[in-house]
């Protein structure tokens, strides 16, 4: 495992060790390590199946680990519930409630806070939504979905910004709002963790990149080297826009 | 065939001219029944949405009782309440048996396990939809129920209003706690089994006129509102 764990400048923030997830006899997570710093803004890389998304469950405490530990600012958490409130995850398929676009922000920050008018406004006016507020959110195209589904996750106010391809199904003005919107949040001194296959993207926006190959991190360097010369082949085969069997 | 045809032309006269009688005993049967419903689901609906959103032991064992309550025969209900609230039974000292109480009682009794087990069905699939979502922001028990009840209220609507077409619609229980007392304790069911027997046939007709208009404007209603939910994909 070439250069794991090497991208961190920072002390590690989260702290993932020996993970294994295990299903029907399928190693989905085999024996993961990965030290996150508490400033980059790191991006996982990989092809369909690496286990990209099964990684951001097991760091936000939704899939508990078959072996191994995941420790969040230096205390290991098994049921994940502290971790997670204070962390926020935008989920590669958003879950909306059955209800408008500004009731589903408001059932967010009524888990967590008080005067919500204002800060739902402004999390809505911020991912460019507040003009659809009232509408039902179901009904929202597939980009504008993603878009409430980070208001939400904003209004959070996280200190983790846990995101799986938030911008999936954006058009490129959508997903360059989006791209500012999370640097933003991230220049704020949040830690965020984005998936994205948009090579491109992850170049603006990663300071490491973590590679994942069949439930394995292959690769975790920062963003100039690993784009320059990736060290292992299914990286290499990746960027080149080739399959790696 | 002519007498029945007579019958139904009276009858319709009796619903026409608002036959005192007859509004008397439809009235009580709506405030009977809706109040058992409005019960029921106080009862039932966050019971159904508790069973559908945790996970403890047992679990499978009470979705399989609910779903067998469901089905209890309203007579055995009405039975089990009269043997409760008789004088010599535990709860006789309240003095309910024969009177309108006693009915609401009868009737809970009976819809309260069809209202919990048919929303804990469609609780469930909601909440396989949310919980991922529920997880993440650490939602309380209460939270994820309150959640999933406001989520699920057009098909709750429809859970409850199934419950009242089975309330409103039921002899044996009332029958047999209410005693199908003339002017105090007579509903449309037991009017009807009564009338019918005493051959008063456009009475008894008269009240199943009313009963299945009941049951048209209901589910009239159910598919107005569950159009406009689907408009909205509230549904
Ligand atoms: N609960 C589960 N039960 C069984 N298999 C699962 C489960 N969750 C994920 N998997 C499997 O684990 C593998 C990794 O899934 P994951 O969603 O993490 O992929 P990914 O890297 O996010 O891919 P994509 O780029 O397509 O989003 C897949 O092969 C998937 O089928
Ligand atoms: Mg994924």
């Amino acid at each position: 495992m070439p250069e794991s764990g090497s991208a961190v400048a920072s002390s590690p923030f989260i702290s993932v060790t020996g993970v294994s997830v295990i299903r029907n006899d399928q190693r989905l997570l085999d024996n993961v390590s990965v030290d996150l710093g508490d400033s980059e803004f790191s991006v996982i890389m990989g092809s369909n199946g690496a286990g990209k998304s099964l990684l951001m469950r097991v760091i936000h405490g939704l899939v508990a680990p078959d072996s191994g530990r995941v420790e969040v600012a230096g205390s290991v958490n098994p049921s994940g519930v502290t971790t997670r409130l204070h962390q926020a995850m935008v989920f590669q398929k958003p879950v909306l409630l059955r209800r408008s676009v500004a009731a589903n922000v408001d059932h967010v920050i009524d888990s967590k806070l008080k005067d919500r008018r204002l800060q739902r406004d402004s999390v809505l006016d911020e991912v460019g939504l507040l003009s659809l507020a009232k509408r039902p959110a179901r009904l929202l195209s597939g980009g504008e979905q993603q878009r409430l589904a980070l208001a939400r996750a904003l209004a959070l106010k996280p200190s983790v910004l846990l995101l799986d391809e938030p911008t999936a199904s954006l058009d490129p003005a959508s997903s360059q709002l989006i791209e500012r919107i999370v640097q933003k949040v991230h220049d704020a001194g949040c830690k965020v963790i984005f998936v994205t296959h948009d090579i491109g993207q992850a170049r603006r926006l990663a300071d490491d990149v973590i590679f994942m190959h069949k439930g394995q991190v292959v690769e975790h360097r920062p963003a100039g080297q690993f784009f320059d010369s990736p060290a292992s082949d299914p990286a290499a085969a990746y960027l080149r826009g080739e399959l790696y069997v | 065939m002519q007498e029945s045809e007579s019958a139904l032309f009276l009858a319709f006269q009796l619903v026409m001219a608002g036959d005192a009688d007859l509004l008397e005993i439809v009235g009580l049967s709506l405030r009977v029944s809706v109040t058992a419903v409005l019960l029921s689901c106080a009862i039932g609906l966050p019971v159904g949405a508790l069973v559908a959103s945790q996970r403890f032991r047992g679990r499978s064992l009470v979705i399989l009782l609910m779903n067998a309550l469901m089905g209890l025969p309203p007579v055995v209900i009405g039975l089990l309440v009269y043997l409760q609230l008789s004088a010599s039974g535990p709860f006789g000292w309240l003095q309910w048996l024969y009177t309108p109480t006693a009915m609401i009682l009868a009737q809970t009794l009976l819809v309260a396990p069809i209202v919990a087990a048919l929303s804990r069905q469609v609780l469930e699939d909601l909440h396989d939809e949310y919980s991922e979502y529920f997880d993440s922001l650490c939602l309380s028990a209460w939270s994820r129920v309150s959640t999933l009840l406001v989520d699920a209220r057009y098909s709750l609507l429809t859970v409850s209003l199934a419950g009242f077409g089975r309330a409103i619609a039921e002899v044996g229980a009332v029958m047999i706690v209410g005693g199908n007392i003339n002017h105090y304790t007579r509903v449309m069911t037991t009017s009807i089994a009564l009338e019918t027997s005493k051959g008063d046939l456009p009475m008894a007709l008269g009240l199943g006129i009313v009963l299945l208009m009941i049951a048209l404007i209901v589910n009239a209603l159910v598919m107005t509102l569950r159009s406009s939910a689907e408009r909205f994909a509230y549904a």
